[in-house]
């Protein structure tokens, strides 16, 4: 793809060098093949740090939160896909950042590689990545791989239907096409589909590896609660250990602090260390909030959520 | 210290042998990747498998682990009175596991059984465990073990280290219990001892060339510790951090745990978790303060720790084998290596 990043760094300098922002948060290249980090750049001349490729898979909105946030701090521009901006206007929506507080550079964006997919087509180690255009060349010491892009892809981006950031204040390229699905929540309809006893089974297999390291969590730019409840510790609310109950106690109640919330960015799988499909989770609470609701996450900053809001109109009778 | 060879064919009959006198760990495939468990009656270890994502650390010192019961029951004289559960001492064997994992092992042990102190559960699972490493012919990206006063074919704290021959496995004995370990599984075709070592020592050589690592830590002993804690560049290595518990979970060497009481009906159990010092709960003292409330703090203790407060107690090195395993798994891509060249090359201008 085009990846817009020559006119990302020109909106940047600028930007720093009139004043108008004090920082641009966007990625910088990693150490290892496949990797990028989330960078602050504060100087005009340090804007060469800035890319943006197909592994740029985290959310950006998780830097610009009120804990992250300091009120003597200046603007801050963010590099936002279609997923941070709708995170961004989520916060916004949330009052957890006000818009004046950010400077949104939109990337129109079509979609991060899912890097579990593209290290199964290997044996060994991966020790080299090329993007160019829609084609990928991976390496490794005994074979390389060229492959589509459009093969690997992560499955939130495959589905994803706001590739372009709805609210921005700039764009760093124009706008892509947006993808229609017939069938959006497929994933979803599947797993509604088994019987309840293959259901919890189901769930059981997909958090026996889990660790409980939290990454999920605080890769998702919704958790911003300033002790969460997994951490109560006066009086504790949930076990600690490895505990299967506590585990899916941990990953129910998160899913369900997103409903109404979740813009399916895909944060939360691209940093759990053991590949936990943790959207399964998320995805049914966002087709319930579209199909009940019509409501999808962080499209509009003058709407409130679903479940922030009484309406004569709400589907759940024991409401009316 | 004698070398014999394993016939692949013979592998998996010797191991089967093995299971009536040793409970059998090695790195098992599923869903979400490659882990050392302990092996069903009917499956074997991923000799092949790359770098597990958690080390081998569970063996002996498990995620989540009882370690003290009482009776709730007023009726029972010793209610509430906390007894030690069983300790797990059946015999168990760790096969396939990386040389640097095992040399993460001796660096826990500091932990656990010094002269001050001897952890009862860590010790006897320690004193049952035979670790198999296999050596690594090709070192993945991540791997620094070389830099990190190891390697890929370390043999500290191993009992036994094989090398794959294609057809065969070369298997240097290097211990009492790794001599059990091979009698307990009919290996006996011995090996002559010079070819052996001399074949060991090319195919260690040809591994540790691969390794790319640039890696410093000569300077860090010499120091100040406040310079180093003091240094600029902690909220720049901090910045990208999300605070997970990734790299600490996944490192074989960290070892902080945290004690919890769960209490069921009329029984109370005591375990001991695993900690992580990213998480703002560690620190987090009775009185609502915490000394390290914000992630720079955090991210610091965590580096600071590895590669300056180990080294200056134990002079034993750095706690870090190199693995890579933290590298390779954090969300955000702080890599322990930069960060180690930067402690290394920190001049003060005070």
């Amino acid at each position: 793809m085009d990846t817009c990043i020559e006119k990302i760094r020109a909106i940047g300098a600028d930007l720093l060098a009139k004043g108008t922002v004090e920082k641009v948060i966007g990625f910088a290249n990693g150490s290892i093949p496949m990797a990028t980090r989330p960078v602050a750049v504060t100087s005009p001349k340090d804007m060469d740090k800035l890319v943006f490729n197909c592994v740029c898979g985290l959310n950006l909105a998780n830097y610009v939160s009120k804990n992250s946030l300091s009120k003597k701090e200046g603007k801050i521009a963010v590099v936002a896909k279609g997923c941070d901006a709708r995170n961004l206007v989520t916060h916004i929506v949330e009052n957890q950042i006000s818009r004046d507080q950010i400077y949104i550079i939109g990337v129109p964006c079509t979609g991060m590689v899912d890097k579990r997919k593209i290290a199964a087509l290997f044996e060994d180690e991966i020790t080299g990545f090329e993007e160019d255009g829609d084609t990928l060349t991976i390496t490794s010491a005994s074979k390389t791989e060229t492959v589509k892009k459009a093969d690997v892809l992560r499955h939130n981006c495959g589905v994803c239907t706001h590739r372009n950031p709805p609210v921005y204040d700039v764009m760093a390229g124009d706008p892509v096409e947006e993808q229609t699905l017939d069938q959006p929540y497929e994933d979803v309809d599947q797993i509604a589909a088994m019987d309840p006893d293959a259901r919890w089974a189901y769930f059981e297999k997909l958090t026996q590896n889990c660790i409980r390291c939290y990454a999920c969590r605080n890769a998702c730019p919704l958790c911003y609660c300033p002790t969460c409840f997994v951490d109560e510790s006066g009086p504790q609310w949930v076990g600690k250990g490895q505990d299967e109950t506590d585990v899916t106690t941990f990953h129910f109640l998160r899913a369900f602090h997103c409903a109404g919330r979740c813009t399916d960015c895909g944060a939360c799988v691209e940093a759990c260390p053991m590949g936990i499909n943790v959207r399964d989770f998320t995805r049914k609470l966002n087709k319930d909030a579209l199909e009940l609701f019509g409501w999808e996450a962080g499209l509009d900053l003058d709407k409130r959520p679903p479940l922030d809001v009484y309406s004569p109109n709400d589907p759940n009778d024991f409401i009316k | 210290m004698n070398f014999i060879t394993i016939d692949k064919k013979d592998w998996t009959r010797g191991i089967d042998q093995s299971r009536n006198a040793y409970r059998v760990y090695g790195p098992v495939k599923d869903e979400n990747g490659c882990q050392i468990k302990p092996l069903a009656p009917d499956t074997y270890p991923e000799m092949d498998a790359v770098v597990t994502v958690m080390s081998a650390k569970s063996v002996l010192f498990p995620q989540t682990e009882k370690i003290l019961t009482a009776t709730l029951d007023e009726s029972k004289q010793d209610h509430h009175i906390m007894k030690p559960v069983k300790k797990d001492e059946m015999p168990r064997v760790v096969l396939g596991i990386r040389p640097y994992d095992a040399k993460a092992v001796q660096l826990v042990k500091l932990n656990f059984d010094n002269p001050d102190y001897q952890d009862p559960y860590w010790c006897a699972a320690y004193d049952a465990t035979t670790f198999v490493g296999l050596g690594v012919t090709h070192p993945g990206p991540c791997d620094f073990s070389t830099a990190a006063g190891c390697g890929p074919f370390s043999e500290d704290g191993l009992d036994v280290l094989m090398a794959d021959m294609d057809d065969k496995y070369l298997a240097k004995i290097l211990t009492e219990k790794g001599e059990k370990w091979a009698a307990a599984c009919g290996f006996d075709t011995a090996a002559d001892v010079k070819e052996s070592q001399a074949l060991f020592d090319i195919l260690r050589k040809e591994a540790e060339k691969q390794i790319q690592a640039d890696v410093a830590t000569d300077q860090l002993a010499k120091k100040e510790i406040l310079d180093l804690y003091d240094a600029p560049f902690w909220e720049d290595v901090a910045f990208s951090c999300i605070n997970c518990g990734t790299c600490t979970y996944v490192c074989p060497t960290c070892w902080c745990f945290d004690i919890q009481d769960e209490a069921r009906h009329n029984t109370a159990v005591r375990f001991r978790n695993w900690d992580s010092c990213m998480s703002p709960l560690f620190t987090h003292h009775a009185s609502g303060h915490n000394p390290r409330g914000t992630k720079v703090q955090r991210v610091r203790q965590r580096f600071m720790h590895k590669l300056k407060y180990f080294l200056d107690k134990y002079d034993q090195g750095i706690m870090c084998v190199g693995c890579g395993r933290c590298v390779a798994s954090c969300p955000v891509n702080i890599d322990i290596r930069e960060v180690c060249n930067r402690m290394n090359d920190y001049e003060t201008t005070k």
